[in-house]
């Protein structure tokens, strides 16, 4: 094993790196990431007091559960809300298409910010909602599903028009076009998005805090304000999200490789 | 087998697939549409099967109009079945699933029986050992002849073949030549757009040509590959003949 090998991808010859050289390779890669932060912090001269912070684990483990469980739930009410927008969008209705793309489009284009504000201030108050909780699933599941409808719609587009003449031919008709031959197809090539749109759920979730919804980031603040820290509750912030991202976004690019291979 | 084609106009946006084409075909059993790419042949078969409504004029198979109406046209498609060149067999589904779920979605076989017709199909196309292997595991020939197996299972009385070899190499194009044979034993109509002039001139009781979205000629098979009578066909053929 030369220092080569362990540091250079071979030729494309299609073989992934040896594990030596993965392992080599990685560690120098977190080893350079590491000093750029050291550095920063010591031109910060940082006093770090890691013991305060500690204190509060329960309060860390606490958030991240609201968040576990904030997150679950805006998916699935997300994966509801986007299938009803897809549905409307290719509605021969005019109107149920227009207001369907207008949704998609409108929450697309403004800050999750903005919609947090004007969802929880002046529809849930109009709406006299009580519970903040379920104020913050409703606007995640609005966001998400905005962005869900559009890998759905992209998915149900990629389907080659071959297919949807083959269904044709054979006889199907229209509901069992969608159901047979539209759907699932249209479904696997969604999948990898699916799984991206979950991850940025969970990262997004984070806004919510703005509304007093005691959530993971919430709660890291209260430490940070408890403590009179700055930065020391934010590392486990991230490992916190990390945790949860990682091995969705690892299934994503696993599911990216399926799909290659199938088709 | 009658068909008859009455001034049948078809346009997409700018571009005529077929002017004014008239064509007539009277009691036979295998009709092969010939001619240059582009020609039209693939838009003539599209409006037999169905699958697209002429822009003008009409057309008639046995005597009957295929109608204008959605459920009408959906109706005539469930009695008839189809062939495309790229086989277009659902990716998503085993083989023996390709040709089991429209007898059970679209001609009211129970699960069970569909598998067992299905199975019996795939059989007499020596397809049985490759059943539950998807399209992408198997070859082009391997596919074509699924798709051939997909299109007589709901036993159909016609079956419109849309050049049905054009994407295979010679040995693949020998074995859905084996297939369609089958399809003539069976005592199917059969109308089949191909390059293939030998499978024109074997299988075909009625050779008609179409080229620049109209009739060229049309005749006995035999008589027109033969002895074309108009320039057009000569040329075409003349082509053909000379590779």
């Amino acid at each position: 094993m030369t220092p080569h090998s362990l540091l250079f991808d071979s030729d494309s010859d299609g073989k992934s790196p040896s594990i030596q050289a993965r392992v080599t390779s990685f560690a120098i890669a977190l080893l350079a990431l590491s000093v750029v932060l050291f550095a920063a912090f010591y031109v910060l001269q940082y006093q770090w007091n890691w013991s305060s912070v500690f204190r509060y684990k329960a309060k860390f483990l606490q958030g991240w559960l609201a968040t576990l469980g904030i997150s679950s739930i805006s998916l699935i009410f997300s994966f509801l809300v986007g299938t009803i927008a897809t549905v409307c969008y290719r509605s021969r209705f005019l109107p149920l298409k227009y207001l369907a793309n207008l949704y998609v489009e409108l929450i697309r284009g403004t800050p999750l910010l903005v919609q947090i504000y004007l969802f929880f201030y002046v529809i849930a108050n109009a709406a006299d909602i009580q519970n903040r909780y379920l104020v913050g699933v409703l606007i995640m599941a609005i966001f998400s599903g905005a962005y869900i409808s559009e890998i759905f719609r992209a998915g149900i587009e990629g389907v080659g028009r071959s297919q949807l003449l083959s269904a044709k031919a054979i006889g199907f008709s229209e509901y069992q076009t969608f159901r047979y031959v539209i759907a699932p197809q249209a479904l696997r090539s969604s999948l990898p998005a699916l799984a991206g749109q979950t991850a940025n759920l969970i990262k997004d979730s984070s806004l919510l805090s703005i509304i007093a919804i005691s959530e993971f980031t919430l709660n890291a603040q209260e430490v940070n304000a408890f403590t009179y820290s700055s930065f020391e509750s934010f590392f486990p912030l991230a490992l916190g999200y990390l945790a949860l991202t990682l091995p969705i976004m690892r299934l994503s690019r696993i599911l990216e490789k399926r799909l290659r291979f199938d088709t | 087998m009658n068909l008859r084609f009455e001034n049948v106009t078809m346009r997409y946006g700018q571009q005529s697939a077929l002017d004014d084409f008239s064509l007539s075909v009277d009691k036979v059993r295998c009709v092969a549409l010939i001619g240059p790419s582009g020609g039209g042949k693939s838009t003539t078969l599209r409006l037999l099967a169905g699958l697209e409504i002429p822009s003008s004029g009409s057309i008639q198979i046995n005597g009957t109009e295929i109608g204008l109406s959605e459920p009408q046209r959906l109706a005539y498609r469930k009695r008839i079945g189809v062939v495309f060149q790229a086989f277009n067999l659902f990716p998503h589904f085993d083989a023996l699933t390709n040709v089991a779920l429209p007898l059970e979605k679209v001609h009211g076989y129970s699960l069970s029986a569909s598998i067992e017709k299905a199975e019996s199909i795939l059989d007499q196309f020596q397809l049985s050992e490759h059943r539950f292997k998807k399209p992408a595991e198997l070859s082009g020939g391997q596919n074509q002849r699924v798709a051939i197996a997909r299109a007589l299972a709901p036993d159909p009385d016609t079956i419109f073949l849309d050049e049905p070899t054009s994407a295979l190499d010679p040995e693949m194009t020998a074995e859905v030549l084996d297939a369609i044979e089958k399809l003539i034993e069976a005592q199917k109509d059969l109308v089949i757009a191909t390059h293939q002039m030998g499978l024109a001139r074997h299988a075909a009781d009625q050779i008609a040509i179409i080229a620049e979205g109209k009739l060229v000629e049309t005749g006995p098979a035999a008589q027109v590959i033969e002895n074309p009578q108009s320039p057009r066909s000569q040329k075409f053929l003349g082509a053909c003949l000379n590779f």
